[in-house]
């Protein structure tokens, strides 16, 4: 079948209910937030249609430039631990035979229904003194007693990786699966060593993949908004969480709303640069 | 007329013309091959002709029926894939069976005539088969019974057997031609073998740049090529230069007997291998060097250097000639078997 | 040594995705009410709590209506989009792509507070269908991902076979498009309500202080208070998520529906 552009009211009828759905609940909700980020907050929770830049110029207090930085910080760090993992774990179960593929992705997918609170609590669990994870390092002998590992950076960043985990996965492995096996037999036979021919052949050409991964897994971070909440100290507290808290429990719409519109530019100009930097790399 | 005819059909996808002018007429119940080196315009001609494309210019009419912009569906076609397309969610029987389907014919008269078809093809039994389970040969034969289960106005082949091993693709070749003409239907295949195209069609059209340069049947393709790309497609030749040098014809240095056209003064000779004659080196005849000998068994070519022309020439094993690499011989041309061309 | 390197690796990860589900299977079997683990007796109470307890039982409700309808509405959505897409040239409607996945791609809390204060400015806001048509908003991503994924593996060759033989458009979607399709709308559905089931920010700013779903009561109660139930709730989860999947997988091409090829390729 030959593709061809649509004629008439006819053949554009698939179009317009998601069209329509997409415009009125995407753009239009959107659209009010950014408005709202410009409007004049009144007492009691209520806010006036007006164009003020107070909600931003509050961005500017050393308060709020420590939460940016550290938002940033952590979603980096999740980013990179997480391809780190999931790159190697993926290609692995790429290159497995289609059975244990399958038990892999099941695995994955069932993951993915844990919601982000029961993965806070579980953690908080496995790195608590009383329960967690260091009793089994006492019992092996290579601690000497118990120890809290959360609330902590540690905790919050181990969190975050196992929830991004199962998408880092999901997004590389359509690519790491249709990778062309020969590509790395045809390395061996020009003497690179398997590790050698993964970082000089595989790696390079996963490129935009990886880059995807790394994009998302960053976005996915910078979202999050309770495990920092349930697995770390005020301190390890995301831009999300702030939104939130202005939103819900300060009644503080626009300054809520200011703080939203600029974390989506904050987001878009890291996502903008690290294609940048992949171009180049590529280049 | 009665028949397919198309008038100046072009198609051009932006700057390119991948079809270029294209004036053709298909007899009812004509075998026609369209044979081409890849991206020469046939496959596009063809999809034009089952309405999967539109020409840029130029009309597409059945029996008098401007079919030109009419939609692939009203079209009565059958059309069996370069992919074959088979659907992978139905069966033998439910691929078959698909264009009576939807045309709601009953579930008997669809059961029927499906093994009528499967019949025709030498499946019978195969209706309830999956698909992904049969092999090469039978697939193809599937996607064959599924084109002519309506009975079609025409019967469109995109390259339907290179899928095919060697051996099962000359069999297959002779199968669908036995086919054609037990049904009588108007056929047009989409080839880039030559073999294939000489097995089958009453008809062989020689296509490239998008432009047809020759349609004549498998013969006088071989043995009357209008230009030197049909010569040089067709079978191997041997493409010599000849001059015309006052009275004279010269070809290879020496004189020849060969006529050239009045008014022309510089033109190519095509003589098939077969054609060249290998004897001891004489003052009338031109000269060349034995410069590799390949034996096939069956035939022995030899590689000859005429004073910097490359010229091949075939022998059967029983004619051989007693010569070796390096050794000078003449060549003797038959003029009758041999042709001028101008372009 | 490669291989033993390999399985390993893979045994750690694999360690490393399992351990909160076991912390967590092991807190739902608890007999008392502590959080404790390892867990101190067996006890199925935990699990009948879920439909016993009407507080955990009108949560569990809402959050599957809520999955159910929002995963549907999603597909709805992507399905028709995805497929116009593929069978028209028409670069303009890239833009409702980019759309479609815009919402997952920004961090969820934007998303919420979008629909926030557009509920509150329409005046819906806690109506139980404006948390539908977020959720259905924000999860669009997965279906279209699949289904464009799902389109791109149909041999277009396919449907011009089916037009010769007579089919017109509708009816080669129909006979055609549609069965082939439908393992991806399958899997895109599956992965819509599987994370609006679980989703909880763009839930509670949207409905939170009217309604409970699942997440917001876990939350609630991980705060408040903590019971075994969440633990329950989420063992629940896992096993009806790995069973699903497994379903799709014993029936369909679980690795192609993630966009490997075909096994038999």
């Amino acid at each position: 079948m030959r593709r061809e552009p649509a004629h008439g009211l006819a053949q554009h009828l698939p179009v317009i209910f998601p069209g329509l759905m997409l415009t009125v609940f995407f753009i239009v909700p959107f659209g009010t937030m950014v408005l709202v980020s410009f409007f004049r907050r009144q007492q009691g929770g209520f806010y006036v249609p007006d164009f003020v830049l107070a909600n931003y110029a509050r961005f500017l207090t050393p308060f709020f430039g420590n939460v940016l930085a550290f938002s940033l910080y952590l979603a980096i760090a999740v980013a990179v631990v997480s391809l780190i993992v999931a790159v190697p774990f993926t290609y692995l179960i790429a290159r497995s035979r289609r059975q244990t593929q399958v038990i892999w992705l099941v695995a994955l997918l069932s993951i993915l229904s844990l919601s982000e609170v029961i993965i806070g609590f579980a953690w908080s669990t496995l790195l608590s003194r009383t329960a967690g994870i260091t009793n089994l390092l006492v019992r092996v002998g290579l601690m000497d007693a118990p120890k809290a590992l959360v609330p902590g950076f540690g905790a919050v960043l181990t969190g975050m990786v196992y929830q991004a985990m199962p998408y880092a996965v999901l997004v590389l492995y359509p690519s790491m699966v249709r990778l062309d096996p020969t590509l790395t037999e045809a390395a061996r036979t020009l003497g690179a060593s398997p590790l050698k021919a993964f970082f000089t052949v595989v790696l390079p050409a996963l490129r935009t993949t990886l880059i995807a991964t790394l994009i998302m897994a960053f976005i996915f971070a910078l979202g999050s908004y309770l495990l920092p909440q349930i697995l770390g100290r005020p301190s390890h507290w995301t831009l999300s969480v702030l939104i939130t808290d202005q939103a819900l429990y300060q009644s503080n719409m626009p300054f809520a709303a200011a703080m939203a519109v600029f974390l989506v530019l904050v987001s878009l100009a890291l996502v903008t640069l690290t294609m940048f930097v992949g171009k180049k790399l590529e280049a | 007329m009665s028949g397919l005819v198309l008038k100046g059909v072009s198609r051009e996808f932006g700057p390119v013309k991948a079809v270029n002018d294209v004036d053709l007429e298909v007899p009812n119940g004509r075998f026609v091959c369209l044979l081409g080196p890849s991206g020469c315009g046939k496959t596009t001609l063809l999809r034009m002709i089952a309405g999967l494309d539109v020409p840029t210019a130029g009309s597409i009419s059945i029996d008098g029926e401007d079919i030109t912009r009419l939609p692939t569906h009203k079209r009565n076609l059958g059309m069996v894939f370069q992919s074959l397309a088979l659907f992978p969610h139905l069966t033998v029987g439910g691929n078959i069976a698909y264009a009576l389907r939807i045309r709601g014919l009953s579930r008997e008269e669809q059961a029927h005539r499906v093994e009528e078809l499967l019949a025709l093809v030498h499946l019978p039994g195969y209706a309830d088969r999956a698909v992904s389970k049969l092999s090469g040969g039978q697939r193809q034969r599937v996607a064959i019974a599924r084109a002519l289960a309506v009975s079609p106005r025409l019967f469109l082949l995109d390259e339907p057997l290179s899928a095919l091993d060697a051996k099962l693709r000359e069999a297959m070749q002779v199968e669908l031609r036995q086919l054609q003409q037990q049904l009588g239907i108007t056929t047009i295949v989409v080839t880039h073998d030559q073999r294939e195209a000489m097995t089958m069609a009453d008809t062989v059209i020689v296509m490239q740049g998008g432009e047809i340069r020759q349609a004549a049947s498998p013969v006088e393709i071989y043995r009357k090529p209008a230009d030197t790309f049909v010569a040089d497609f067709i079978g191997s030749t041997n493409l010599i230069d000849i001059a015309r040098d006052g009275d004279h014809v010269t070809l290879l240095g020496r004189q020849t007997s060969v006529a050239m056209p009045y008014g022309v003064s510089k033109a190519t000779l095509s003589v098939r291998p077969e054609d060249v004659e290998l004897t001891a080196p004489t003052e009338d005849l031109p000269e060349a060097k034995i410069t590799f000998v390949r034996d096939l068994g069956g035939a022995i070519e030899f590689f000859l250097d005429a004073g910097g022309t490359q010229v091949i020439a075939v022998t059967s094993p029983r004619a051989r000639p007693e010569v070796a690499i390096g050794d000078r011989v003449g060549l003797r041309l038959d003029p009758a078997r041999s042709v001028v061309l101008t372009r | 040594m490669e291989r033993f390197l390999s399985r390993l690796y893979l045994a750690l990860v694999g360690i490393f995705l399992a351990a909160p589900i076991v912390v967590v299977t092991g807190v739902s079997f608890n007999e008392k009410q502590n959080l404790a683990f390892p867990p101190q007796g067996f006890s199925f109470h935990w699990f009948a709590e879920i439909f016993v307890n009407p507080e955990w039982f009108r949560a569990l409700v809402a959050s599957v209506l809520l999955a159910i309808t929002s995963a549907a509405l999603a597909v709805a959505i992507a399905l028709p989009l995805a497929w116009f897409l593929w069978r028209r040239v028409a670069p303009w409607a890239r833009v409702f792509q980019l759309l479609g996945v815009a919402p997952f791609t920004l961090p969820p809390v934007i998303t919420a507070l979008g629909f926030l204060t557009f509920w509150a400015t329409s005046g819906f806001y806690g109506q139980p269908w404006t948390a539908v048509i977020a959720h259905a908003i924000f999860f669009v991503t997965l279906p279209l991902v699949t289904l464009t994924l799902g389109f791109s593996s149909i041999d277009r060759s396919l449907t011009e076979a089916a037009a010769t033989m007579g089919a017109d458009d509708r009816t080669v979607f129909r006979t055609v498009v549609l069965p082939l399709i439908l393992p991806y709308v399958v899997s895109g559905y599956a992965f819509a309500f599987v994370l609006s089931l679980n989703e909880y920010i763009v839930a509670y700013m949207t409905i939170g202080f009217v309604q409970e779903t699942l997440p917001i009561k876990v939350f609630n109660a991980l705060r408040y208070g903590y019971t075994p139930t969440m633990a329950a709730v989420s063992v629940l989860f896992v096993a009806v998520t790995a069973t699903v999947f497994g379903l799709i997988a014993r029936f369909g091409d679980l690795p192609k529906l993630m966009g490997a090829m075909s096994s038999k390729d």
